[in-house]
């Protein structure tokens, strides 16, 4: 573990934080902001690659870089509760259920999928 | 109207980028990237302080989570309800920093290990703990700056 590592968890970090941004806003855009597609979308496809990087088994410091920096920055759980007591906050129980529940079974089906693809890969 | 005429107008109509991606500011998008950096470096360094076993209870993502949980309804309600309109603030310090410093993935990953370890009441455990302490945070956290800031 060096400065370059941390330098570049700082770099990626920063970068997946970015692109949780954009997948977000283009999610929303398009599928409409009533329910939080948006989050759902990336923390899906994130635990998916996560799941992926996991079954391939790098080195610590590229396991580092690519799973907790990249792939953890674009991933959220704060905002998937924000949205979560927005929803209930506005009574809108089904869909803050819905969205616990969809997102938690989706995610580690995700992540179980993507670890069987990187296993074989 | 004369904007949209010389947009149809134009040779090359609109970018696939600026069709994919409406309204991108690029105050915000560094705002997010230095947010997201300082997040996800104190994320990553509390999981490299702090390693753990498939089978025990994974501290760092839950400490993580559950601050960064706080301290977006924090700063949401805050800027929200009781702050005036800033450009930056929200993307620096919720999409960027509690963005960066929570973490989704990892959770989930966590999750399938114990699943396959055979520790179903940890799984149990971790993913209805981390929902239920999560969603407590932003509700204390937005009771809090909603008391605080309009006295009843």
């Amino acid at each position: 573990m060096n400065a370059v590592v941390w330098a570049g968890v700082i770099l990626i970090g920063g970068c997946g934080s970015v692109l949780r941004f954009i997948v977000d806003g283009a999610v929303g855009a398009r599928l409409g902001r009533e329910f939080p597609f948006g989050t759902l979308a990336v923390n899906v496809s994130g635990a998916m690659i996560l799941g992926l990087i996991t079954g391939l088994a790098l080195g610590s410091d590229e396991a580092l870089l690519a799973g907790t920096a990249a792939v953890g920055s674009y991933t959220t759980f704060s905002t998937w509760m924000l949205e979560t007591q927005r929803l209930a906050e506005e009574r809108q129980n089904r869909s803050a259920t819905l969205n616990v529940v969809v997102s938690l079974v989706l995610g580690v089906a995700a992540a179980a999928l993507g670890r069987l693809i990187g296993v074989h890969v | 109207m004369p904007t949209s005429a010389q947009g149809r107008a134009k040779p090359r109509g609109r970018s696939l980028p600026s069709r994919i991606l409406p309204r991108l500011d690029r105050r915000e998008v560094v705002a997010v990237f230095a947010g997201g950096a300082l997040g996800t470096l104190l994320r990553a360094a509390l999981s490299e302080a702090f390693p753990h076993s498939a089978t025990s209870w994974p501290w760092p993502t839950f400490v993580v989570n559950v601050v960064a949980a706080f301290l977006l309804g924090y700063f949401v309600t805050r800027l929200q309800e009781r702050l005036p309109l800033s450009s930056y603030r929200r993307p620096l310090l919720g999409t960027g920093l509690c963005g960066g410093l929570s973490t989704f993935s990892t959770m989930q990953v966590e999750l399938l290990k114990m699943i396959d370890a055979g520790v179903y009441g940890l799984a149990l455990g971790y993913a209805a703990a981390s929902i239920a302490a999560g969603y407590l945070a932003i509700h204390i956290a937005t009771a809090a700056v909603r008391r605080v800031w309009v006295p009843r």
